[in-house]
């Protein structure tokens, strides 16, 4: 996959895909591409799909029709061997974490690099140890286990462990969701500097307004089982659909769009001590 | 995919270190020239660094790291530099320099930690003991309240506990009794006939089922199929905070959680074993009937009514009740104790099931005791 770096092929690219349990067909005829470099934000009403589309693109849910295309392939064209560096260059991170309870953060973080590396046990921690770094994680969280963490120390934790194989695209699921104000802005700030550093591709599903008005390039709204429109927040915001209206008409959504001045002000000062790593 | 190996130069000029790398620097790469790069760095002394990374074709976070050991030694570089290398490639290195390791991991002595786990061990078990009987206490004082005060408790639970713990289990409590009954038989017909008085049989078949076997070994699947969904159902509840959702609401757990899965067990338990002592007679007399010992079922009953006095269905059936609330106790507790990880919910599962099944056997000797000394 590596090999592909330097194109202009889109990481992901799906065609009309359609999902449905039994008779409830929760995506039709939905297109959806993300190109290299990109956050996208994802949104979407409760039970709209969400989920479901990002299990699909992950490979854990299988579409009932459609096509899904991975650096300009076909996932259904992929060898094992093609299958398994795909599954490489995809880290995700899970709404709770999903960290292995009974290890440590460090051994979370080395868990990709064990199963798919042959390298000595130092270099392997002192790597793991760089990621949990790369987060904002202090040193000593290395040798804590998940249960000793907060929530927030959670999704770092998990991020780190995402990011452990050096991902090309990676899947947030309410990365800021049960964070504070602080902490949530942290994360968006995170995830930019990540970008930049890892030259990483990102989807995230989101329903926290400040990120979106603070980091997504593009915005993809969910609705009516398909992508009803996907292209910059300003355009949108001014999109002609009810739900999308009242999801960014909403007073949450004008107090986000209005304050973009105090955002840069508090951009300013939250990483120093929030991503301390980057 | 073609994969050219990570390769480097390294050089000193003045007090500064010249970092030349070439190919492809990452995490599949880098473990072979991880031992030699960080030997190379150590032999050198020096005080600034240039990276040249114009050769390099890819790199990642590990290559980055590599490459920036020379950076993070303590008190060696003052400064460093990229020199023609791409923005990607400064902002990787300039990550990478400001890296912290994080603390090792905790050491591990062999023998310190057997006898640590030994100590440990020696007073979880006092502690368990007293935590289990504490429960206990807790136990019957919210059982008699219920008692007294019927309408608190749960019937709607209760039946479907008992159609749970009972029902679902008689199939595999009959089948299991029917073959111990033809096993005993077997043996008895084997033992008993070399003798000539393979008409015993009857009697062991009898005494072994009525007495022991029907209610130890009903007790036994109970103990392994009940305790162990009682603690994971509870445990899990306890996990996802149901158990503090319910407390803070007013309900409360023993009432919900405790009291009717200890009914449901005292209610089904003996019926459980009324099943198992027929089906293993039964089992006994097919076995009885159809060997060349060729007894009648007739014959088979007529004796077992002449030999086998009733007390010894009751010395039986007069266990099944405290086994009953043991294996609920013991079941629900290791539930409630439950922490938040997933290795405690393993762990309590697991000693609810040795611990149900360890009081059943011990509870069933203490009884086989008490009923030799007033001579049953």
């Amino acid at each position: 996959m590596a090999t592909d770096k330097q194109t202009d092929i889109p990481p992901i690219s799906a065609r009309g895909i359609l999902t449905q349990f039994g008779p409830n067909i929760i995506h039709e005829n939905l297109d959806f591409d993300i190109k290299r470099g990109e956050i996208v934000g994802l949104v979407g009403g409760s039970g709209s799909g969400k989920s479901v589309l990002m299990n699909t693109l992950l490979g854990l849910k299988e579409p009932e029709g459609g096509a899904l295309r991975y650096f300009g392939k076909a996932r259904a064209d992929l060898s094992d061997d093609e299958e398994m560096r795909l599954k490489n260059e995809m880290g995700v991170l899970f709404q709770g974490g999903a960290l292995f309870s009974s290890l440590t953060v460090r051994q979370n973080v080395m868990v990709p690099l064990i199963e798919h590396h042959d390298m000595s046990q130092d270099l392997m921690r002192e790597l793991a140890d760089m990621k949990i770094h790369m987060v904002g994680l202090p040193p000593e969280s290395a040798i804590l286990y998940p249960s000793d963490l907060s929530g927030g120390m959670k999704k770092r934790a998990g991020l780190a462990r995402s990011l452990a194989l050096d991902p090309q695209i990676l899947f947030l699921d309410e990365p800021t969701a049960g964070l504070d104000p602080i902490g949530a802005h942290a994360f968006d700030t995170l995830i930019l500097k990540l970008r930049e550093a890892m030259d990483l591709t990102v989807l995230m599903v989101t329903h926290d307004l400040d990120s979106l008005y603070a980091i997504c390039d593009r915005v993809a709204v969910l609705v009516d089982k398909h992508i009803a429109v996907y292209d910059k927040l300003d355009v949108v915001a001014e999109y002609d659909h009810p739900w999308v209206r009242e999801y960014f008409g909403g007073p949450r959504s004008r107090a986000a769009m209005a304050t973009p001045g105090q955002k840069t002000n508090k951009k300013g000062a939250a990483p120093k001590h929030a991503a301390t790593g980057l | 995919m073609l994969s050219k190996p990570a390769t480097y130069d390294v050089s000193l000029q003045g007090s500064g270190l010249v970092v030349k790398a070439f190919g492809r620097w990452t995490i599949e790469t880098v473990a072979s020239v991880f031992d030699a790069l960080e030997s190379d760095y150590d032999a050198l002394r020096y005080e600034t660094v240039e990276f040249h990374l114009s050769g390099v074709e890819e790199l990642d976070t590990a290559g980055a790291y590599l490459l920036t050991k020379a950076v993070r030694v303590d008190n060696v570089c003052k400064t460093w530099r990229l020199i023609d290398g791409t923005r990607g490639q400064q902002t990787l290195l300039s990550v990478a320099a400001d890296c912290q390791m994080g603390d090792p991991p905790r050491r591990k002595h062999q023998w310190r930690e057997t006898l640590e786990r030994l100590g440990r061990a020696t007073v979880r078990f006092w502690d368990e003991l007293y935590a289990t009987i504490a429960f206990i206490g807790q136990f019957s004082v919210m059982f008699l309240g219920v008692i007294l005060r019927p309408h608190r408790l749960r019937l709607k639970s209760i039946v479907a506990l008992m159609e749970e713990i009972g029902l679902d289990a008689a199939p595999i409590v009959a089948v299991l009794s029917f073959a111990i009954g033809a096993v005993i038989a077997y043996m008895g017909a084997n033992l008993l006939g070399s003798l000539g008085f393979s008409v015993f049989m009857v009697d062991l078949v009898g005494f072994a089922m009525l007495r022991e076997l029907a209610v130890v070994i009903t007790a036994i699947l109970i103990a392994g199929r009940s305790a162990s969904a009682f603690t994971a159902q509870i445990g899990a509840m306890k996990m996802r905070q149901e158990i503090d959702a319910m407390t803070v609401m007013g309900l409360d757990t023993f009432e919900t959680l405790v009291i009717p899965r200890a009914i449901a067990c005292l209610l089904t338990l003996p019926i459980l074993t009324f099943l198992a002592m027929m089906s293993g007679i039964l089992g006994g007399l097919i076995v009885a009937w159809v060997t060349p010992v060729q007894i009648s079922p007739i014959l088979f009953l007529s004796r077992l009514q002449e030999m086998v006095g009733m007390q010894h269905f009751w010395v039986g059936m007069v266990k099944a009740p405290f086994f009953a609330l043991v294996i609920a106790i013991i079941g629900c507790r290791q539930g409630l104790a439950v922490t938040g990880s997933v290795d405690s919910l393993g762990a309590r599962v697991t000693t609810s099931v040795v611990q149900a099944i360890f009081a059943v056997i011990f509870i069933d000797a203490l009884f086989a005791i008490l009923f030799f000394q007033m001579g049953v």
